[in-house]
């Protein structure tokens, strides 16, 4: 396990205490987690080899208040917050790395702010809608559904592992409290349907692209990718194969490499 | 006591082996195009709005409405458009005693200025007849139907009631700069009859946040749980001695109690005749997951830890201590979710109940899930006749005075009753 430390930064916009885990060593990267939260995962860790990796936690959720979220009102409040962050941390052009809700708040600040990111990772994101295909309504799904809908094979090693809850009901307690909370403090941003304008926005975007979607990706269908690629100029697509919504986590060894050649490039 | 009778107007004919297998619920998953009829629906709408001027006629003090959405549960999307059809109604055949108890619209999906008149319109059209009711809603009617963000629920109904109060009772032009309504200069049009407003009433299902707001501002508390005056005793037990340690006094017109009632000639009888409806509205018409009722966001997350800590789901916190499904009426009627009985046994029952859980006002469904109307008509009236002026007693002999009745209803007594009723 890499060293890492929380970083605490207090933004003036909606006084927001920000939380930023840090670790790793290298040129600064930043990484955007998912709707449920902030995971630190094998394919986080792996970038720390090379990166100084910054990864926020959305206001409500990880090392934040919980009652922060009430104060951030909108979208553009949530950029304002991500501009004042970039700011605090000294981050010039970066690399920006985001997965699902993390993918849409990329593309977000990436339209907002195209001269602060250098290059663009997208894992399966989410914000815009197609109605031939619409995004599954996962903060509807009851536990068992939501995981069934999130990963191709659910019995395959990785995903067991990243499903794996403490022994001690008290701590799954509180990582399930934790867990609701974060798809309620994201959705406030999705809900009820993911599409907020992301669409009219995408043309700003300046970094180079790589949009990365699993085959089979029952939460965002993978037509999506083409939509995203479509209005990201110069976007380049790899779909992954015999994968579902969480590429870093089913297809680690496909996954990483595209990743790293990509950012080498 | 003053007693009403509440109407869900649900859809009465579902099939029996409704929900299928893989119907995840009844609610927004439902599809019309499968089980709605629109004609049957006439029928239902009307039958509903004759049961309820059914109970007036008899004596009732009250007749209540809601508002749900995407269900066959009950169908009433604004409650005031039935509302207003019975403040004619009830004006027109001379029974200004009933008060129209409005549970009401939801505030958080509909923009509240709009309630705000709608509710001052109705008040006019009664004579003072209002009594408004200031649900937050459920998830699913304001979340999933209505499409609102589901962390801002509450805030929104926290700001709409507050928008609410100060249109009916300003005394000069007001901006509204909210954070949900933005309104430049509020002059509401009409306003209620009823100085300074009409009496307010909070339904909610045990939540400790609801019953602070309620004694907070002197606000009476409705429960509404389908569990039965049992389950209720230890969610009430807690709402008085929250009003105790605000330094609130027991006066038992602060609650309300929402009770599912059959009567029949003997036990037996209404055994038989309720049993199936009683199932169907449990096993069908109840078939809810707690993700719609409760979307990530809309409890806050405090309640979400005590919810995970004491090992209970959020179902379980509004009492569904069961799976309802392997329920059987006999057992629902046993375990006391609905009061099924001789109207010996049902004036025994909710008397006891009354007085255990210390409610002033019991709102009873008197029509429920399949129930034909002909036998919503036979429950009314037994209910009305043998049932209602005994309860309507209670709590007579003790002076409390009803701050949250329409003021010229409040001192109707038993003398009178039986005059309107003769």
């Amino acid at each position: 396990m890499v060293a890492s430390t929380i970083k605490t930064i207090s933004i003036k916009h909606c006084n927001f205490e920000a939380k930023v885990k840090t670790a790793g060593s290298g040129p600064p990267l930043v990484y955007l987690h998912a709707a449920g939260g902030p995971i630190w995962d094998p394919f986080v860790e792996g970038l720390c080899g090379r990166y100084t990796v910054y990864a926020p936690h959305h206001p409500g959720t990880g090392e934040t208040a919980r009652d922060s979220i009430y104060a951030v009102e909108s979208l553009w409040d949530l950029l304002l917050i991500y501009e004042e962050l970039f700011d605090a941390l000294g981050l010039g052009a970066v690399p920006v790395i985001g997965t699902s809700f993390g993918g849409m708040m990329a593309c977000e600040f990436a339209a907002h702010r195209p001269e602060r990111v250098s290059k663009m990772v997208l894992l399966d994101p989410v914000g815009l809608w197609r109605d031939d295909a619409p995004v599954a309504p996962y903060m509807l799904m009851p536990p068992d559904k939501l995981v069934a809908t999130l990963y191709k094979h659910l019995d395959s090693p990785p995903v067991q592992a990243a499903l794996k809850m403490p022994d001690d009901p008290k701590q799954v307690a509180v990582i399930t409290a934790d867990l609701v909370w974060a798809l309620g403090a994201t959705g406030k941003f999705v809900w009820p349907i993911p599409d907020k304008g992301l669409k009219k926005r995408l043309h700003r975007v300046k970094a180079p692209t790589l949009i990365v979607w699993g085959e089979d990706d029952a939460l965002i269908s993978v037509v999506y990718a083409k939509e995203f690629a479509a209005r990201i100029p110069g976007a380049r697509v790899e779909i992954i194969e015999d994968c579902g919504h969480v590429p870093q986590v089913e297809r680690l060894d496909v996954l990483e490499p595209l990743v790293r050649k990509f950012l080498d490039a | 006591m003053k007693v009403t009778m509440f109407h869900f107007m649900p859809y009465r004919d579902l099939p029996a082996d409704f929900p299928p297998k893989g119907l995840a619920s009844a609610w927004v998953d439902t599809p019309w195009w499968q089980y709605g009829d629109a004609s049957k629906v006439t029928d239902y709408y009307n039958w509903s709005i004759d049961e309820l001027m059914l109970a007036a006629k008899l004596g009732f003090d009250g007749v209540g409405l809601n508002e749900h959405h995407q269900n066959p549960y009950g169908f009433m999307c604004n409650p005031n458009l039935f509302g207003a059809t019975l403040a004619r109604m009830t004006r027109d055949q001379g029974l200004d005693h009933v008060a129209l108890v409005q549970l009401g619209a939801t505030i958080s999906s509909c923009p509240p200025i709009r309630l705000a008149e709608e509710y001052a319109v109705l008040d006019c059209l009664s004579g003072g007849r209002l009594i408004a009711g200031l649900p937050t809603g459920l998830g699913n009617d304001v979340s999933i139907s209505n499409g609102i963000t589901p962390m801002e629920h509450r805030e929104r109904w926290r700001e709409g009631v507050d928008l609410m109060l100060k249109a009916w009772t300003a005394k000069e032009f007001f901006a509204w700069n909210g954070k949900y309504n933005q309104l430049p200069k509020v002059n509401l049009w009409p306003r209620p009859v009823q100085e300074p407003h009409p009496p307010v009433l909070i339904p909610g299902a045990a939540s400790s946040s609801t019953w602070d707001y309620c004694h907070d501002r002197d606000f009476p508390y409705a429960y509404l749980s389908y569990f039965g005056g049992k389950s209720a005793e230890q969610v009430m037990d807690r709402f008085w001695a929250r009003a105790a340690a605000k330094g609130k006094d027991a006066n038992p017109y602060r609650a309300s109690f929402l009770q599912i009632v059959g009567v029949a000639e003997t036990d037996r009888k209404a055994e038989e005749e309720y049993g199936k409806h009683v199932e169907y509205f449990y096993h069908k018409l109840l078939h809810l997951p707690i993700g719609y009722i409760s979307p990530p966001g809309n409890a806050d997350y405090k309640s979400l830890l005590n919810i995970f800590l004491s090992g209970k789901d959020l179902i379980q916190i509004s009492d569904f201590t069961v799976d309802l499904k392997p329920l059987k009426a006999k057992a629902m009627i046993e375990k006391e979710f609905v009061v099924v009985g001789s109207p010996a046994t049902v004036r025994a029952k909710l008397e006891a109940m009354a007085k255990r859980l210390n409610v002033g006002h019991l709102m009873v469904a008197l029509q429920f899930g399949s129930m034909p109307h002909a036998q919503a008509e036979k429950n009314i009236d037994l209910f009305g006749r043998e049932v209602l002026p005994h309860l309507q007693k209670i709590w007579e002999d003790q002076n409390w005075e009803n701050h949250w009745w329409p003021k010229t209803l409040r001192k109707r007594g038993a003398q009178q009753r039986e005059r309107a009723t003769a």
